[in-house]
């Protein structure tokens, strides 16, 4: 293949995002690495679950009419995923900066997002504002599901959400509260009221479940 | 003079006094832990060995110290987190001293004495901290104030799934080491449930899929190396997510499970690939200990942090995340 021009664009945990172009066509390869620490038979059995898993929630993300980057094309052998090339910036990276009206619209937008993945069975399982792309339109994309998976059951759905929030918590300290009071109108819009109910439930449960649990959290 | 505080251990199967200096100097580190004959820590039976015992190992930090309790300038004690009978029965024995001998009595958390001693003894001045014992496993940083958790557990501890592990399997107690023991001899990695959620890790699925294979005579040294292998994978992972986050430059492993060879082998790969510095607690400030709690006594007392002996109730569930620690700014 000619005419690739090649750069990294982040070296995450788990892998290095290339960002190349591909006859005209902006894409991203993600590119799941070996682990020097983990033992290398270990190391080979996660990165490829996890390149398939991904592979496979990506595309049924997309299917559901959530915003995700589209695949182009998925190498087992090499754990690498080829995929569409979101122009934006991470939320994590604007959210602090935002207004706060801003803050409020834009976190109902991934609460419909979430809801409308938990609503299909889809659990994202690492919801960061990492993990979310602010387009220039302003839309909002779910990235990175490498370690989500198929499920319906409400103790997954609830991890899912305590995720989130103590991502919020430690990341937009200040903001938190707010962020999650606005992605749950969202996600009630999808899920409806007795569902967002029991899921918040589930939270707290997880939450008190640790050994040690902050006094508001007791029972 | 430089300030001298004397410090009593007592959250769980350890009771231990220590004598620590202003300028760092660790005076006195006595120890005694309590070790069931079979069976995990009864928390009655623990809390009367420390009762046996405390007036001996006082004594002997005393002489060891080469000190007199009326020169001491402050009784420091683990209020929580740990085992209600246990932890009473340190808190007695320094509500007593502080009373007689007429000193301030200072509340320390348990979790915060074990990064502290690490953060002393290494050298390390804003770490990332991997705290792992039978009691806990948390990776905690400094911010705004405070240790804040960038990971932790959602079910049990690392140590303790060790220790559960190795009661199951037939093996002594501590298991770490146990299972370690026999891990180096396994050759083959058996497919397991590997479970992390966001910047958590969980045990207890882990656990139960191990007991499960072991009933299917599955080659006892595979079975621990597979154990050790993804129980270290998981904490590694989100290890470096926590460095990748706090971009914090030192990574410190503490705590009892510091010990474990392989563990630092893995954080060490951990720490180069995010050019953090890796430093490991020396051995004998891994496990608990009493230097801990009189160090920590000594930062606590430097900053005015001193409590009334009526108001000096234990607290079981303190975690690391209530407490200030105002000598990090």
């Amino acid at each position: 293949m000619d005419a690739i021009r090649c750069e990294v664009l982040a070296k995450g945990a788990e892998a290095i995002i290339y960002k190349e172009v591909w006859y005209g066509f902006v894409v991203i390869r993600k590119v799941r690495i070996p682990k020097r620490y983990r033992d290398p038979r270990l190391d080979r059995i996660l990165r490829v679950k996890r390149t398939i898993n991904e592979a496979r929630l990506l595309y049924d993300a997309r299917r559901l009419g959530v915003s995700v980057p589209a695949i182009i094309d998925v190498s087992i052998e090499n754990t690498t995923i080829i995929m569409e090339y979101i122009e934006g910036i991470r939320l994590r990276d604007k959210l602090n900066s935002m207004r706060i009206e801003e803050v409020a619209k834009t976190m109902r937008k991934v609460g419909v997002l979430v809801g409308t993945l938990h609503n299909n069975g889809i659990i994202h399982g690492d919801l960061t504002t990492s993990n979310m792309i602010i387009s220039k339109s302003g839309n909002i994309f779910l990235i990175d599901f490498g370690l989500g998976m198929h499920s319906d059951d409400l103790e997954d759905i609830g991890v899912d959400l305590h995720v989130f929030l103590r991502a919020l918590e430690s990341t937009h300290t200040h903001v938190a509260s707010i962020c999650f009071r606005q992605f749950l109108k969202g996600y009630k819009e999808v899920m409806g009221e007795d569902m967002m109910k029991k899921a918040v439930n589930k939270v707290y449960e997880i939450r008190a479940r640790g050994r040690y649990v902050p006094p508001e959290l007791r029972k | 003079m430089p300030l001298v505080v004397l410090g009593i251990e007592s959250t769980a199967h350890t009771f231990g006094v220590g004598i620590a200096r202003e300028d760092g100097k660790i005076l006195a580190n006595i120890n005694s832990t309590y070790i069931p004959i079979h069976g995990g820590i009864l928390p009655r039976e623990a809390a009367r060995h420390h009762a046996n015992v405390a007036h001996k190992i006082i004594l002997k930090a005393l002489e060891k110290a080469d000190i007199r309790l009326e020169e001491i300038d402050g009784i420091a004690v683990a209020l929580g987190p740990g085992l209600g009978p246990c932890l009473r029965v340190g808190a007695f024995i320094a509500r007593i001293l502080a009373l007689s001998y007429d000193k301030p009595l200072i509340p320390v958390n348990h979790a915060v004495a074990h990064v502290e001693i690490a953060r002393l003894t290494v050298c390390a001045r804003d770490p990332l901290f991997v705290y792992v014992s039978g009691g806990n496993t948390q990776i905690v940083a400094y911010s705004q104030g405070r240790y804040r958790v960038f990971g932790e557990t959602l079910d049990i501890p690392i140590g303790n799934f060790f220790d559960t592990l190795a009661r199951e399997l037939g093996l002594p107690q501590p298991g770490t080491p146990q299972i370690e023991k026999l891990a180096i001899k396994g050759k083959n990695i058996i497919d397991l449930p590997y479970i992390v959620k966001g910047q958590d890790v969980s045990y207890s699925g882990l656990l139960t899929a191990i007991l499960r294979k072991f009933k299917e005579d599955v080659c006892l040294e595979d079975l621990c190396l597979s154990a050790m292998e993804y129980a270290y994978a998981m904490l590694a992972e989100v290890v470096e997510r926590a460095l990748a986050h706090t971009q914090k430059r030192e990574l410190v492993l503490a705590g009892g499970v510091a010990r474990s060879k392989r563990l630092q082998e893995i954080m060490q790969c951990v720490a180069e690939e995010h050019d953090a510095i890796f430093k490991v607690v020396p051995d004998e400030y891994a496990g608990d200990n009493g230097a801990m709690i009189a160090w920590t006594g000594v930062l606590c007392l430097k900053s005015g942090i001193t409590i009334q002996p009526e108001e000096s109730v234990i607290r079981q569930r303190w975690r690391i995340d209530e407490v200030d620690v105002p000598w990090m700014q």
